[in-house]
């Protein structure tokens, strides 16, 4: 078995759904503690890169390794309780409540005789009052606005309570406050819990101010793997999004900070 | 906040390291409709040609009835009861797995063509002349070997539960017009008892029909409810969801699929293929309990108090001209049904 110095790896991985093959040869590390986030353009296979870190897609070839063990061979419920997954897209069940959403994140955690301990209370409270859903408790999911749901759907995954949380577009449908919001609360998960988070993003720019690793991805081929600094470049961006560009220091944070060039005709030309 | 609102809402039991989860109004709602059931089974005990009343129904049930009153409750009524109770909580368990896997209120084994199945096996052995346990062999042969006909023509790297609608309303399709065939190619008298099975009744049900029942019940009931009923609530939000919390999703919904396929092919040996109990027992029991999620358990009671209801209203409420079952429970149904389709259209889901 290949080593592999952090808890969650891939080891080229061929990807595929039944014929179609989205990935081949792609190999990840996660690093531990990290707060890696996952770039590339559209249908480049990011989705599909975290369903197979969570086992939730079986690759046709190579295998992910967490904790140096083929997270094929583990038991599904203690890969659950290490590995957390916010999918890119879910369904809430009709009529079902914020809070009973977020409790169920809890399954992982229950038995036939264990089915809701003081514990499991504690956590899904903490969770709703991490994500600002609290208040809306009560309220059914159906009735909620699209970024409202999105902030339910990620208190259900820190409910999971996993030292390892995979987050599928977490940002997406929210106003760029609750961007922020829901990108401070990972910020706080990594730094002050010690959790490693993935989390795809489509804003490069955040991606460079907030990932401790940085992850670019296209075709299913890894073009870049490394700290925001070293890898958001001008060429990069080019490469992976066919974007002419300038990447200049971002004036909060002196990360990179992308800006599309005016005339990308011309700059293409150039 | 009501009352009412408030009952749904979940409380905790914890003893020592243990601990359940219930809602009052979803436990109210599952004794509710399980009393009504008794009440109806001691009701349907004492009537008839022999009328009993109900406190010597219950004295006869204990064991301390005249011979009389033994006879006619143990050896004519008791077992006609028990395979109403029985079939009408295997339908609707049926029903409630299917309607949550499928994702779809219509998903019922009546409209996804497994009754339809069970229907078939059973007319291939009517034209080929078969006993009347060899008959209730077929129902349940036809019923699987079409459930798995239909998974596997549903099966794309995975089953969803569009695809499992779409092939099963084809699937009903072909056979019903299969069993048309099969029903002009059997004798005169054999047609006469084939359509009367086809209606699903319980007229001279015995023990034999209800002990297969009995026994699958007694197995399926706790392994699905208190086995996969919370892996079916994290199925609920989805493949990827689901396996994200520790689910694997195409093995839970080949065996709960499994167990409702072999609940719904079961119930029709034993009393035919009696309709629409499948599809409206669920959305009954979903309306009284006020919980989201598959509300297996209560689905369970309200079908059988649905069925015996039915059957006693099939026996007693149209003079001495006793109806099958199934018309009772199809009027019942396919009124539901309507009503269904008239409020959802109302409340612009359709
Ligand atoms: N369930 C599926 N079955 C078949 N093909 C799929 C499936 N899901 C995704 N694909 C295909 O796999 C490719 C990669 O998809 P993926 O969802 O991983 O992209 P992505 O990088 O997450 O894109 P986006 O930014 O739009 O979310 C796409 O071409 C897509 O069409
Ligand atoms: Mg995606």
């Amino acid at each position: 078995m290949a080593q592999s110095e952090s808890r969650l790896a891939g080891r080229e991985l061929t990807l595929a759904y039944e014929k179609r093959v989205i990935a081949e040869g792609l190999s990840v590390d996660i690093p531990d503690h990290s707060f890696t986030v996952v770039v590339g353009p559209n249908a480049c296979g990011k989705s599909t890169l975290l369903r197979a870190l969570s086992r939730t897609l079986k690759p046709t070839a190579g295998q992910v390794l967490l904790d140096g063990q083929s997270i094929a061979t583990l038991p599904a419920k203690q890969v659950a309780r290490t590995l957390g997954l916010l999918p890119q897209s879910s369904i809430a069940p009709d009529g079902i409540t914020v809070a009973e959403l977020v409790s169920r994140g809890r399954y992982p955690h229950q038995g036939v005789l264990r089915q809701w301990s003081a514990e499991d209370e504690r956590v899904v409270a903490g969770a709703m009052a991490d994500t600002g859903v609290a208040d809306l408790a009560e309220r059914p999911v159906d009735e909620l606005s699209g970024g409202q749901r999105q902030r339910v759907w990620i208190a259900m995954a820190l409910a999971q309570q996993t030292p390892l949380l995979l987050l599928d577009e977490p940002t997406t449908y929210l106003d760029i406050a609750h961007q922020v919001e829901v990108l401070d609360l990972c910020a706080r998960l990594h730094r002050e819990q010690g959790r490693t988070l993935v989390a795809v993003l489509h804003d490069l720019n955040q991606a460079a101010r907030y990932a401790t690793h940085l992850i670019a991805l296209r075709d299913g081929r890894l073009v870049a793997a490394g700290a925001p600094q070293d890898v958001v470049t001008a060429e990069l961006v080019e490469e992976v999004f066919r974007l002419p560009c300038r990447v200049i220091p971002d004036p909060e944070t002196g990360t990179p900070l992308v800006v599309p060039a005016a005339n990308r005709r011309a700059a293409a030309r150039s | 906040m009501s009352t009412l609102s408030r009952t749904r809402h979940p409380r905790t039991l914890r003893v020592a390291r243990f601990s359940v989860r219930y809602r009052p109004r979803a436990l109210a709602a599952c004794a509710g409709a399980l009393l009504v059931a008794l009440l109806m089974a001691v009701l349907a005990l004492g009537h008839g040609d022999y009328p009993i009343a109900p406190a010597d129904v219950l004295r006869t049930l204990a064991g301390d009835g005249t011979p009389a009153e033994d006879f006619v409750v143990h050896q004519l009524r008791l077992p006609r009861v028990a395979t109403a109770l029985l079939v009408g909580a295997a339908l609707a368990l049926a029903g409630a797995l299917f309607q949550t896997l499928v994702r779809n209120p219509l998903g019922s084994p009546d409209i996804l063509g497994f009754t339809q199945g069970a229907s078939t096996g059973a007319l291939l052995v009517v034209v080929a002349g078969g006993s009347s346990q060899a008959l209730a062999g077929g129902a349940v042969a036809g019923g699987l070997l079409t459930g798995a006909a239909i998974y596997a023509l549903a099966w794309r790297g995975g089953v969803q539960g569009a695809r499992l609608v779409l092939v099963g309303i084809g699937t009903a399709a072909i056979l019903t017009g299969v069993n048309g065939y099969l029903l002009t190619r059997t004798q005169l008298m054999d047609a006469a008892r084939a359509v009367l099975w086809l209606t699903g009744s319980l007229d001279g049900r015995g023990w034999e029909q209800a002990r297969p029942l009995a026994v699958a019940l007694a197995v399926l009931l706790p392994l699905v409810l208190l086995g996969c009923g919370p892996a079916l609530r994290a199925l609920e939000l989805g493949d990827d969801a689901a396996s994200g919390l520790g689910v694997r999703p195409e093995r839970l919904r080949l065996a709960l699929l499994g167990a409702a396929v072999l609940l719904a092919a079961l119930a029709a040996a034993a009393a035919g293929p009696v309709n629409f109990v499948a599809l409206t027992a669920p959305q009954l029991a979903r309306r009284l309990t006020g919980a989201p999620g598959p509300n297996l358990a209560a689905s369970a009671c309200t079908g059988a108090a649905l069925l015996v209801t039915a059957d006693f209203a099939a026996q007693h409420l149209f003079g001495d001209r006793q109806l099958p079952v199934g018309v009772v429970t199809g009027v019942l149904g396919g009124g539901y049904l309507l009503w269904l389709l008239a409020v959802r259209r109302r409340a612009g889901h359709l």
